[in-house]
């Protein structure tokens, strides 16, 4: 099979155990997010990959090709570090081709490769500086063109932008991006930021804190089918609501009967489920409207910032929130009565 | 965090503690060896304070000449040896576990408690030939019969290198401590073998700290005055010794002081000169 294989891959640090059995089959010139809350084992993973950690169990193969042993300076896999771990003795030239003298190329084409790279990452002219002189967008650059310099079989980002503020944090996100599709480079990018990750990831692999991968897919996937309560709780906000299976199918959930389209296998009739609604699927009509999938409740805080408006119900002593633009705004204020509509494409049964 | 410029008098005060403490214990002390260095001796008495030449000119002999720059020699000799074992071993040290690190500074750190007397009759013994290492290598058949080493250059070259590697490891601590541990792991990823990121990357980025470091060792060593006695032949004396001789034994203090600020002055212009040659462009080549 083409691509990175992980195969049952285990990692501990004394007893403490950091990646729990990930099995993974990454395709190549997909960009990759590994996921999760910090502690979740998805930098040790990332290690794994770039051979600076040993698996405690496991094999990784490339197009094959079994890796487990390779040490890393014979990967050929660029790396660029959370702390961007830019050479502070060497220029920007000399750190973007320090992979180049390694492997003897001649002086000329270093610098004309390092230029090109330059070029690429839209710092040209910047070659002759320190890295003292640079901002912290700037060393990004460098960071990311030194880590392309050595032509990468795989390119691997640990948490890069964390260290950027917010605004252009973005749009390194969205240039890096396209950087990744104009070269076709398969690209693992490691963040605990799901909007990151949505951002940027064709594929993404969420991990827990039970170090353990809990759901892989697209972002829409998993935004819209997250598998369990981990995932609809950590990618984006969720309702979640605990009903119980009838026979007909139906989710009883406060006392009213909730359609739902899809049951994950293994739900039993009388068993106990856990339902995730999406905030901006819930329309909110005011006053009371009986109706399918109508829950009926009352509004307890309204947040409007603008863009969006929340509003959080009590529905029976179950708190319940929806999420609305300003064009669609119900004309609701707090100890209103309000009906929430939930769709049934839009409940998401949990496994559980 | 920005502190504010002192502004009158009262906020200066607190400069006075160090500047008092440097102007007792420093300024007045060689402000006297300076200006006994120009004075004239007086045979069978102290000095007297007339002003002269006269031991500056006395300076320029081949004996002074050939001390000088012994003293000189060894005590970089030593330094460049503590500094090459001292920086792998600073180093491997930093990345080990915290607790076994702990260990090794405990035992560098108990080293610094013997006395030089201590260290240098233990390395006589050592290297001597009734109880000396040369019996065990006589034992492991390196070696056809016990010999003497000490005394002689080499026992000298171990008992200055060992009073001075303590504080070579203390000193390197600190920047190797700090030092991102992603940086040979980047040049890991970069294609680098871990011996070539040790040269290219540690040593490299780590450049002023070891030149700092062996400036230091080199001066400490400079002061060496009892291990050239008992670890040397009279042949690797060091300018210590001599200048302990002229004022004690000699009582020719003017002379003593003239050597001493000379030497001095010597080993400053040498200091300085290292300084400057570390500091090369920013960012520039390792």
């Amino acid at each position: 099979m083409p691509g990175l294989y992980l195969e049952n891959i285990e990692k501990r640090f004394g007893g403490v155990v950091a990646v729990r059995d990930v099995t993974l089959g990454l395709p190549h010139g997909r960009l990759v997010c590994f996921l999760g809350p910090s502690g979740c084992g998805k930098t040790t993973l990332l290690r794994l990959i770039a051979g600076l950690e040993r698996p405690s169990r496991g094999r990784i193969y490339l197009d094959d090709e079994d890796i487990t042993d390779q040490p890393a300076h014979r990967r050929r896999f660029g790396m660029v570090f959370q702390s961007l771990a830019l050479f502070p003795h060497l220029t920007v030239e000399e750190n973007i081709a320090y992979s180049l003298k390694i492997r003897s190329v001649a002086a000329g084409e270093r610098r004309r490769r390092a230029e090109e790279l330059l070029e690429l990452v839209r710092l040209p002219g910047y070659g002759g500086r320190g890295i003292s002189q640079l901002s912290g967008g700037q060393r990004q650059r460098v960071a990311i063109a030194r880590a392309l310099a050595i032509e990468p079989r795989l390119f691997l980002l640990d948490e890069p932008l964390s260290a950027l503020d917010a605004k252009l944090r973005e749009e390194m996100q969205l240039e890096l991006r396209l950087l990744q599709q104009r070269l076709g480079i398969t690209t693992i990018l490691v963040t605990h930021d799901q909007r990151e990750a949505m951002t940027l990831a064709d594929w993404i692999v969420v991990m827990g804190t039970d170090n353990r991968v809990h759901q892989t897919g697209t972002p829409l996937e998993i935004y819209r089918k997250p598998a369990d309560a981990f995932v609809a709780g950590f990618i984006g906000t969720s309702n979640l609501l605990r009903g119980v299976l009838g026979e007909d199918g139906r989710v009883a959930v406060g006392g009213v009967m909730l359609r739902v389209e899809t049951l994950p296998a293994g739900t039993v009739p009388g068993g106990e489920v856990t339902l995730s609604v999406r905030p901006e699927e819930i329309p909110l009509l005011p006053g009371e409207r009986p109706g399918e999938n109508h829950l009926p409740g009352r509004v307890t805080f309204v947040r409007d910032v603008g863009a969006s408006i929340e509003i959080h119900l009590d529905c029976g002593g179950m708190p319940l929130v929806s999420a609305s633009t300003p064009k669609n705004r119900p004309d609701l204020r707090q100890g209103d009565a309000a009906t929430a509509v939930l769709p049934p494409s839009a409940c998401v049964v949990l496994a559980a | 965090m920005i502190a504010e410029r002192p502004r009158g008098a009262l906020a200066h005060l607190p400069l006075l503690y160090p500047a008092a403490g440097l102007i007792v214990f420093f300024v007045i002390p060689f402000g006297i060896m300076l200006a006994v260095s120009f004075f004239r001796r007086e045979p069978g008495g102290f000095y007297a304070a007339e002003f002269s030449l006269a031991n500056y000119a006395n300076l320029f002999t081949a004996l002074f000449g050939r001390v000088l720059a012994f003293s000189l020699f060894i005590s970089a000799f030593c330094a460049l040896l503590c500094v090459g074992a001292g920086f792998p071993f600073t180093y491997l040290l930093t990345r080990m576990p915290r607790p076994r690190q702990v260990v090794w500074l405990v035992i560098l750190v108990s080293v610094l408690s013997l006395s030089a007397v201590i260290v240098a009759f233990a390395w006589s013994i050592m290297l001597s030939q009734t109880a000396g290492v040369s019996n065990l290598f006589v034992r492991l058949g390196l070696l056809a019969e016990p010999r003497s080493w000490s005394p002689g250059f080499g026992a000298l070259v171990c008992g200055m290198a060992y009073l001075a590697f303590p504080y070579t490891v203390l000193v390197l601590y600190p920047p190797l401590a700090r030092l991102d541990p992603h940086l040979p792991e980047a040049a890991r990823t970069l294609g680098a073998s871990p011996l070539r990121t040790f040269f290219t990357v540690v040593v490299g980025s780590l450049r002023r700290a070891i030149i700092a470091t062996f400036v230091m060792v080199f001066a400490f060593n400079l002061g060496t005055y009892l291990l050239p006695q008992i670890l040397g032949r009279p042949q690797h004396w060091t300018l210590s010794v001599l200048i302990t001789d002229e004022a004690i034994y000699r009582s020719n203090l003017p002379l003593a002081a003239a050597m001493a600020v000379f030497f001095m002055v010597v080993s400053l212009a040498l200091v300085g000169l290292a300084m400057l040659g570390g500091r090369g462009r920013p960012g520039g080549e390792a």
